[in-house]
């Protein structure tokens, strides 16, 4: 019997000609993802820290993201803690204030590649999955044990197979299929399971791959993952990750799977997922015309250079209604470069756009952009829990760049077909 | 004793405000803003031993611990689902909260009831009616009886590192 992508990579972490779903395996991974999170981290292991030091000093790859630049007394010295952490045990791999959001940062320094295992501590780390990489959310003490060790145990999980087949018809995105994906297996639908994507992925991009992978967690998959390619390779080239670099790895064709899902690409449709469950989604025709105080684009779900660049396509020339404010937040500098040396940052703050510094913003309610009782949000974001974007009296539904913007060029909830 | 009841997908912005985490990470820190979105009664009236019990999901969301933290502080025996998210259940074992998974139980559950746990034994009664659920593997229960994941990473560099 063949095996899944799970249990190939899992196998092969444990030295073991195979492995079954179920099985608990002891890991070594490559990279511990952690953020702004890490003060806290440290704190637990101070005295072990003084007495053992790191395990290694290229485990830990650290990006100051989740409330940057600092909002308060308090979280500007855990950013102080963290930078003379990252000095004194010469960690290799850090990024101060400025960079970008985590998950951005990882895949763009050429941090995840192909067939590696990563962990993070924070849920979204399977986003790795879109560079063909095993990567799942740990929680900090979990992090903490790693920083010290090294090591951790993994549970392989059974797998889910989806098959994706045509192409999506702009402006229709991944997001739309992603959350459609989600509505159709629930919030906690793929717990402890794998989700790997099968058939017609070529038509995607890394971008795109992105966004699906991103949200595996949503669903409550371990890794959502996506097979090697020529546009994995592409993009791997493109920054500086040479082909020697890395070992891809995939399913064999006789893997068994604990169920299997087939998507038309070309039938999915602009959704929207209302409050405040990420599964409680809707096509945009149930919406519709409900007026949005607040558009929000970013994130490490979509805040990317095409994600701008769809943006743009809706904004250019108009002007954002006078009743909405509309948020962009860049995942990276190097998206903020990219997308202000090709005038796209331009031609949306030219129509009311409020640019904020990349991080994450206001995607957890910490900072920037909170909410007021009653408000209605229309997000690119991941998550639309009660509360999230600060406050549990106002509501956030999430959807695509695309829906978005044209939404918040009307005002209200707007089906981007209608505008485009 | 008391049982808190709550549905399927409780996650972790209702057990924990996402706008907190950086700046509350400590017990007394976390302890009052516990539920804080989801029930405003939880962090004023929960007593020691009390049970948490919930539906399909527990835990979902992000991989913030303070929930698992803020739950052993105030005492909480066990929390009992249908089902956990995965991240919410690496944070329960490796802090030592116990997690019962066993929808039988949840399902057989009427307000008032009490509800006995056996953690060894593999079993819990709920108003009279007892119910069994599978054991912890060895390498989980190697990590509980350390005293969570620190306590083992401890005791593993004292042996290679001395
Ligand atoms: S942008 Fe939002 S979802 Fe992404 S890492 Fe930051 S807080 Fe988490």
């Amino acid at each position: 019997m063949g095996q899944t992508f799970a249990q190939k990579v899992l196998a092969g972490a444990a030295g073991l000609p195979s492995v079954v779903p179920g099985q608990i395996v002891p890991i070594r991974p490559a990279h511990l993802l952690t953020h702004d999170n890490t003060a806290a981290i440290i704190g637990k292991i101070k005295d072990d820290l003084e007495k053992y030091g790191v395990v290694r000093d290229d485990l830990s790859v650290i990006v100051l993201d989740h409330v940057t630049p600092a909002a308060n007394e308090k979280t500007a010295a855990g950013h102080k803690s963290v930078r003379e952490f990252v000095k004194k045990y010469g960690i290799k791999n850090f990024y101060d204030v400025g960079v970008g959001i985590c998950h951005q940062v990882v895949v763009e320094k050429g941090h995840a590649v192909p067939g590696m295992i990563l962990v993070g501590s924070d849920s979204h780390t399977c986003s790795y999955g879109a560079v063909n990489a095993f990567s799942t959310g740990v929680d900090r003490t979990e992090a903490a044990a790693l920083m010290l060790v090294g090591e951790t145990w993994l549970k392989v999980p059974p797998t889910i197979k989806i098959t994706l087949k045509g192409a999506l018809k702009s402006p229709v995105s991944a997001k739309d299929l992603i959350l459609t994906i989600i509505g159709d297996i629930g919030a906690g639908g793929a717990t402890y399971q794998a989700v790997e994507f099968h058939g017609d992925v070529a038509s995607l991009d890394i971008e795109q791959r992105f966004t699906v992978a991103n949200m595996g967690i949503e669903m409550g998959a371990k890794i959502a993952v996506f097979p090697f390619d020529s546009v994995t390779e592409a993009y791997l080239t493109s920054i500086g990750v040479a082909r020697s670099d890395y070992e891809p790895v995939w399913a064999d064709s006789d893997a068994e799977y604990i169920r299997e899902l087939d998507y038309d690409l070309g039938a999915i449709e602009p959704v929207i997922a209302m409050p405040h469950k990420v599964d409680n989604v809707k096509p945009i025709s149930e919406v519709e015309g409900r007026p949005i105080d607040q558009a929000f684009i970013g994130t490490c779900t979509n805040g990317r250079v095409s994600d701008f660049h769809a943006a743009a396509a809706f904004l250019e020339g108009k002007t954002v209604d006078s009743g909405v404010r509309l948020l962009l937040l860049p995942a990276s500098r190097a998206v903020l470069e990219a997308t202000l040396a090709d005038g796209t940052i331009e031609k949306l703050v030219r129509a009311g756009g409020v640019l904020l510094p990349t991080g994450c913003g206001p995607c957890l309610g910490a900072h920037q952009g909170v909410l007021a009782p009653g408000e209605f949000c229309l997000s690119t974001a991941n998550r639309n829990f009660k509360g999230r974007m600060g406050c549990k009296d106002a509501e956030t539904a999430l959807a695509s760049p695309e829906t978005v913007a044209a939404s918040a060029v009307a005002g209200k909830v707007t089906d981007p077909r209608k505008v485009a | 004793m008391r049982v808190w009841k709550y549905g399927d997908d409780i996650n972790t912005d209702m057990l924990f405000p996402g706008k907190y985490t950086y700046t509350c990470s400590t017990a007394e820190e976390v302890k009052p803003h516990l539920l804080e979105d989801l029930d405003a009664d939880f962090a004023g009236g929960v007593k020691q031993g009390d049970m948490v019990m919930a539906g399909k999901n527990f835990g979902c969301g992000s991989s913030r611990e303070q929930p698992v933290l803020g739950f052993k502080a105030v005492g909480i025996a066990a929390v009992v689902a249908e089902s956990f998210a995965r991240i919410f259940y690496r944070a329960s074992i490796n802090q030592g909260l116990v997690l019962v998974e066993c929808p039988e139980a949840v399902a057989a559950f009427k307000d008032g009831d009490e509800a006995v746990l056996d953690v060894e034994g593999g079993k819990i009664t709920v108003g009279g009616q007892v119910f069994e659920f599978p054991p912890l593997p060895p390498e989980i229960l190697a990590i509980r009886d350390a005293g969570g994941l620190l306590n083992y990473a401890r005791a593993k560099l004292e042996t290679e590192r001395g």
